[in-house]
């Protein structure tokens, strides 16, 4: 019996294997990971800890240099990469959660229910995002990781939501969703039991987009001075590399790393996107 | 025979004016799938509603599967307005009234082994048997269907055959002992062989367990093979119902006999169909009177005008030409 399932696995990571968009993107995410989580453990210094000196540039002792307030640039940047992977992943599960639930009973229960909650969405949508999270997080005068997270997560589930509920429109009128109706299958057995599972494909890539969107909006919020009260993350170091003159100083090391990190992460998380695109459907596979 | 809240009532299923309008869209022309169809089923009938493509007849198997609400019409179930139970009715609905689709390999869930279908009507419908041994009804339930468990059991559906799948879809609807069965054209994608065997199992059930079936296809042939009554449907109107005899053998209406007509028979050559030149006629201008009348050979001035559901005998024919003979 567990055979067919295994064959099936075997199949998935076969085609993973063959895709070579799949396997750069991963490696460079894995890379980028293995920097957030080994990377502090070659820097004496905490990322908010004086050195000392002030402005040097890359050495042994320092490997990207310290900036105007002494900061160990090095350091910075690891630990803020954790804080950025960080709000990534929370912001996006939040986003490709809310945005599933909310498509699946608007698409399947119909009627009222998808009334409202399509106006719901389309409430999400137009309201200018950015807007409201400059709103928000002005508001509040403690902002650590996991609230910029939850607000990142909260605002940007709406396309997920619309595509979710169109992709459950086309599935509740196939045949086997009427043979469960008919097998005295409830609603919510056939949204979760019948109807998710055929769309586990779509929602790997939902997060790896909403992954990836959190991180820019992060880093967008961050940059205004709209960031975590507390600690340190990519975008914080860049708007202080911006704000103290980094670059017309020639402090480039400053600057030029964290942003650098951040377009990496992004192109590693599209490229495993359109890689398993072409892994999840059968038709975009290329005969090599 | 009956169970929870349904009447033995003469007729086990009463379709009364049943009209099915589909709106493409704001601004989309309304379509009539189905318009005003009326027939009715005795308990251990074998049905046949038989039409071309789009002549609503899957439409009407989803109205009485409860899947798309009739725009006008009621379909009465034992008495009770089908569209109109609530909450546990609809379950007792299911156990007593079930189908199967034309598609065998859409109608299970890729995901799910074969069994997990099984396992859910089993567990909803099947009624007042709280200890039983699940596995062993379901290799019962396959046995029966003419399928050797050993074979089917912990496979998923794409790694079955076309046939296999549409024993185990019965298999999956008798689980409920239902006392209706509406299979939507279940032997069309299937070949000749199996055809014979899965429509020798529908009648041994009528047979057997007096189920009533009604049986959706466009082949004659096999409607004649198996059924006590058939309905023909044009463009979402009854033509001709009746007898099977009666209706295959002596056919009134010029649809039916053009139907005849294009059946394929051995000691005859393929020359003369009638009245195929026309068949392409935009529906639009005939929203008034006969639908048949562009294709009819037979047409006069009267065709313009909606013809009556006419008796003939055992029969009811709707068309012109008998308007004079009516018993």
């Amino acid at each position: 019996m567990e055979q067919h399932t295994v064959s099936r696995t075997k199949e998935f990571l076969h085609h993973i294997r063959r895709n070579r968009k799949v396997k750069a993107g991963l490696a460079l995410f894995a890379a980028i990971l293995a920097l957030a989580i080994v990377g502090p453990l070659f820097t004496p210094y905490g990322p908010l800890e004086p050195t000392g000196e002030a402005g040097r540039p890359p050495s042994l002792e320092h490997p990207l240099g310290t900036n105007t307030f002494t900061y160990d640039v090095y350091a910075q940047t690891v630990y803020g990469l954790r804080s950025s992977l960080l709000i990534g992943f929370l912001g996006g599960l939040i986003a490709t959660v809310i945005g599933i639930l909310i498509g699946l009973a608007a698409g399947y229960m119909g009627g009222l229910v998808d009334e409202f909650l399509m106006m719901l969405t389309n409430i999400f949508l137009v309201i200018p995002t950015l807007a409201l999270l400059i709103v928000i997080a002005a508001y509040i005068e403690y902002r650590g990781i996991m609230i910029e997270s939850l607000i990142i997560g909260l605002t940007s589930w709406p396309w997920t939501a619309r595509a979710v509920r169109a992709q459950t429109l086309s599935l509740k009128n196939r045949e086997f969703v009427l043979v469960a109706r008919m097998s005295g299958a409830s609603g919510l057995r056939i949204m979760v039991g019948e109807i998710l599972p055929n769309m586990f494909s779509y929602a790997i890539m939902v997060f790896i987009l909403q992954f990836g969107g959190a991180i820019l909006y992060a880093v967008g919020l961050d940059f205004l001075g709209l960031g975590p009260t507390k600690g340190i993350s990519l975008g914080l170091i860049l708007q202080q590399a911006v704000l103290w003159n980094a670059i017309q100083l020639g402090m480039w090391w400053w600057a030029i790393p964290p942003g650098l990190i951040i377009a990496l992460l992004l192109a590693s998380l599209y490229t495993i996107n359109t890689g398993m695109d072409e892994v999840l459907n059968p038709r975009l596979r290329r005969l090599e | 025979m009956t169970r929870g809240v349904w009447n033995l009532c003469a007729n086990i299923l009463e379709l009364r004016g049943v009209t099915k309008v589909f709106k493409t869209g704001l601004t989309g022309k309304p379509v009539v799938a189905v318009d005003k169809v009326s027939f009715a089923l005795r308990e251990g009938e074998i049905l046949s509603l038989l039409g071309e493509s789009g002549s609503g007849k899957s439409t009407i198997a989803r109205m009485i599967l409860r899947f798309l609400k009739p725009t006008q019409g009621s379909i009465i179930y034992r008495g009770k307005d089908v569209w109109r139970l609530q909450g546990r009715e609809v379950l007792e609905y299911y156990q007593e009234v079930q189908g199967i689709f034309q598609d065998p390999y859409s109608s299970f869930n890729p995901i799910h082994r074969v069994e997990h279908h099984l396992k859910q009507a089993l567990r909803s419908l099947a009624d007042g048997k709280k200890n039983f041994d699940e596995d062993n009804v379901i290799r019962e339930a396959m046995e029966r269907v003419g399928l050797n468990p050993q074979n089917v059991m912990g496979k998923y559906p794409h790694e079955l055959s076309g046939g296999q799948l549409q024993r185990l879809s019965i298999a999956r609807a008798l689980l409920a002992r239902p006392r209706l069965l509406v299979a939507d054209e279940p032997v069309s994608m299937l070949d000749a062989s199996t055809r014979v065997d899965l429509l020798n199992i529908l009648a041994e059930l009528r047979d057997e367990e007096r189920m009533t079936i009604i049986l959706i296809g466009h082949d004659l042939s096999l409607a004649y093979y198996i059924s006590d009554t058939v309905v023909v449907l044009y463009r979402g109107s009854v033509m001709e119902s009746g007898h099977v005899d009666e209706v295959l053998m002596r056919p009134k209406h010029p649809y039916t006999r053009l139907l005849l007509d294009s059946v394929p028979q051995l000691d005859k050559k393929w020359e003369h169909r009638m009245g195929l030149e026309n068949g392409d006629q935009d529906y639009d201008e005939l929203s008034k009177g006969c639908k048949f009348a562009p294709r009819c050979p037979k047409r006069f001035d009267k065709c313009e005008e909606t013809p009556p559901l006419l008796t003939l005998g055992s029969r009811r024919v709707s068309c012109w030409l008998y308007a004079d003979r009516q018993s």
